[in-house]
């Protein structure tokens, strides 16, 4: 018979009997929330997760392998595919790791170019992961809009090196022509377009109640364990620790410009968010400064450093000129003379420190690259980011992250 | 709706006969049309090219046009499985799993060269082309194809759904045969 | 190139190769980092000196190598990074292909867990005392471990793509 008292009892026996079991979910590889092809088979008490373990390497691509296999030049359109919402930037980073290797100096006019261009990749990955954290809580018009964002930010690039996404951009020593009248038209466009739309984008979210109820408190981390786990970038700089490889180790001239690098407090989603949103608009002021260092230099025709034995001379050089023969000759025929050394160049790609170590052993191919790579080395962390808390704040706590697949498994 | 077609032109297929007011046509054309125009595809982005899709589905090339708004994440409510991505060996089991959960009619759109081919990626870890596993209908080459590119794969998915499926494609000897050579019944 | 702060690198030099003695087999400066060689069951020790004593609290990155040629054919490189003083230190250590076992650094850095497993994935190099060795980016049945030299990139057994046509 039932009486008041019946389900307080049963509950108590429950507990009492530690008959309670945990259940087991699979937020398996194809999930709309994942962003990319990863699994978490989470142990859930109710509502509440327990426990995760993670699968990884849905889309291993073997990129070491083949890079063992290909020379350098060739494996620029891999780095594109590490992580490719902001491909020039892993792009630079490799070319500095080349120009490391062998020593090449590249002029000031090059490295104002390199840092717009990076600029503008970063904007473009963050745009997507804030869009999608966005998405992620319902919110689906930010995404909407701010993907024409990255239209013009694409169309830079299309621009530049012929293609929007996947661009291998640029080449060892500079890039590859000068750019246009047309690619400066639309770098203008984007400088002044852009900043009222990422206002609009930030008047959608940034205040907003239902978002900050979503996001604040939800998957922090401290300072000290996101140390521990390697965090880089704009996760570790939410927990509050400042680093920045374009400060700590500046490359491409990055010590020459003025910008502030936003901390947060409690490595919570909410300060992932802001930190990148800041950084936004950090690095439209870097884009701002780098175009009035270049009208300021007197060099406007430099578009490449001197490297002959990098750079294919023209075809009619060839066919009239000895020494453009011969450096012709040597690149198609692999004839180079690279040194043998290791290196290792990071540089602060969008998730973070992205560092090439390359073991260079006098051929034409590596003897042995290795990329640093921050997603898989941040996920990590995700189990205890998670730990105790609901099943859609682990939501809002991946797409915060900012995995990227491509990088994760490489 | 408004249009300067005189009553002939606006026949869906060349028997029909139309009038003020009236159209006769045949069933399976008029099904193939409604179908065409509300496909709800399944996107299983994995890498590069699901960033192109996301553009595409933005609003700059937008594919909600299509009658794409409503995508669905669940394989057992969709009607075009859209791979958009390298798919490894690893990934291979999950997809055939994916696609067997469809119901029909189905379609298959692999997007991208990884999809259709194995890409740039020769490697002992990479599918070379998803159909090693599930039969595709349509290929979009590109690495990674342009947004235009992509919406013109999905318009011919729109079109073998229109004019190339009779009512019920599935019984047919020749699908039958493919799948089977897939081992699914 | 980035400068080396110095007077930190002589201090490590001196601290290690007054406590480990013949263990650290090689100190040398490669391009810009200062690089340490060291005897593999000491590596645990050296790392806990570097990250208790000297400041080096960052893990950026643990890869392995193949040197087939060499008598020890399979090398583990650590990077860590003293992110105070702003300086990087490269540690390597070797050891057989027939008994590949190296000490795992995961009870001092939580990052060294996955970066352990990628290794073991790629060279088979088993790492003592991890907490979950298993195979982390390749399918689990797989058989072989693919970044050594003497396996071929692509998958030998497939028939679609003609190898004289492609240039192998």
């Amino acid at each position: 018979m039932i009486n008041d008292n019946t389900f307080d009892q049963t509950a108590d026996d429950v507990v009492k009997s530690e008959k309670f079991e945990y259940n087991t979910l699979n937020l398996g590889p194809t999930h709309p929330a994942t962003h990319g092809i990863f699994q978490n088979v989470l142990t859930m008490d109710g509502e509440f997760i327990v426990d995760s373990e993670q699968t990884v390497g849905y889309i291993h691509r073997a990129f070491e392998k083949i890079a063992e296999r290909r020379t350098f030049y060739q494996i620029t359109p891999l780095t594109d595919r590490l992580n490719y919402c902001s491909a020039p930037i892993n792009n630079m980073g490799w070319f500095m790791t080349v120009e490391k290797l062998l020593g090449i100096e590249i002029p000031k006019r090059i490295q104002y170019l390199r840092v717009i261009i990076m600029e503008l990749s970063r904007i473009a990955d963050h745009l997507v992961c804030n869009s999608v954290i966005g998405v992620d809580t319902g919110a689906l018009t930010p995404f909407t809009y701010i993907f024409q964002a990255r239209e013009w930010a694409y169309e830079v690039f299309e621009e530049i090196s012929g293609a929007r996404m996947t661009t291998h951009i640029g080449r060892i020593g500079g890039f590859e022509r000068n750019f246009s009248q047309r690619a400066w038209d639309k770098i203008h466009l984007f400088m002044e377009k852009y900043p009222p739309m990422l206002k609009e984008f930030e008047n959608l979210l940034m205040r907003n109640r239902i978002f900050m109820d979503r996001t604040i408190g939800v998957g922090s981390i401290s300072a000290e364990r996101a140390l521990n786990y390697g965090f880089t970038g704009p996760n570790l700089r939410a927990a509050g620790v400042d680093y920045d490889v374009r400060v700590a180790n500046p490359y491409s001239s990055y010590d020459e410009f003025d910008f502030a690098i936003p901390v947060g407090k409690s490595g919570d989603t909410y300060d992932r968010f802001m930190v990148r949103q800041e950084e936004m608009w950090q690095s439209l002021s870097i884009v701002r400064q780098a175009i009035e260092k270049l009208d300021k230099l007197d060099d406007k025709d430099t578009f490449r450093a001197s490297v002959p034995e990098f750079v294919l001379p023209p075809k009619e050089k060839v066919y009239n000129n000895m020494e453009a023969l011969i450096f012709h000759f040597k690149q198609i025929m692999g004839e180079v003379e690279i040194p043998k050394t290791e290196i290792y160049h990071s540089i602060e790609g969008a998730n973070g420190e992205l560092g090439f170590y390359l073991i260079a052993d006098g051929n034409r191919t590596p003897y042995r690259l290795h990329f640093r790579r921050p997603c898989f080395i941040y996920y990590q962390a995700f189990p205890e980011m998670i730990k105790g808390s609901l099943l859609s704040d682990a939501i809002v706590t991946m797409s915060s992250l900012n995995v990227i697949a491509g990088e994760l498994d490489a | 709706m408004s249009s300067n077609k005189s009553l002939t032109e606006l026949k869906l297929s060349p028997d029909d006969i139309t009038g003020r007011g009236y159209m006769t046509t045949r069933l399976d054309v008029l099904i193939g049309l409604a179908r065409k125009n509300s496909l709800w595809p399944l996107p299983f982005a994995t890498s590069c090219c699901g960033i192109e899709f996301m553009s595409t589905m933005a609003a700059h090339y937008d594919l909600a046009r299509f009658g794409m708004e409503r995508l669905s994440f669940s394989p057992r409510q969709s009607d075009m499985l859209m791979v958009m991505g390298t798919i490894s060996k690893k990934l291979a089991p999950v997809l055939q799993e994916v696609y067997l959960q469809m119901a029909e009619p189905r379609w298959v759109l692999a997007v991208g060269a990884c999809a259709s081919s194995g890409g740039i990626f020769d490697t002992y870890s990479v599918l070379q082309g998803i159909d090693k596993v599930i039969p595709v209908d349509v290929y979009v080459p590109g690495c990674p194809p342009r947004p235009e590119q992509i919406i013109d794969g999905v318009m011919k998915i729109q079109e073998l759904a229109h004019k190339h499926e009779p009512l019920r494609r599935r019984n047919s000897d020749e699908y039958k045969e493919l799948l089977s050579k897939y081992g699914i019944e | 190139m980035y400068t080396i702060n110095n007077q930190l690198v002589n201090e490590v030099k001196e601290t290690l190769t007054n406590k480990f003695g013949d263990a650290i087999t090689c100190f040398e400066v490669v391009a810009d980092m200062p690089q340490l060689t060291i005897r593999k069951d000491k590596i645990t020790d050296v790392v806990d000196i570097l990250l208790n004593t000297f400041g080096f609290s960052f893990l950026t990155d643990l890869c392995g190598v193949h040197y087939p040629e060499s008598e020890n054919e399979l090398a583990v490189v650590y990077h860590l990074h003293n992110l105070a003083k702003n300086q990087r230190i490269r540690l390597k250590t070797f050891t057989k292909a027939s008994d590949p076992s190296i000490p795992s650094i995961t009870p001092l850095f939580s990052s060294a867990n996955w970066m352990e497993r990628e290794t073991y994935d790629f060279y088979g190099i088993v790492f003592q005392g991890h907490p979950n060795l298993r195979r982390i980016l390749n399918c689990d049945d797989m058989d072989y471990f693919p970044m050594r030299k003497e396996y071929a990139l692509e998958d030998t057994t497939r028939e679609d793509k003609d190898d004289t046509m492609f240039g192998r």
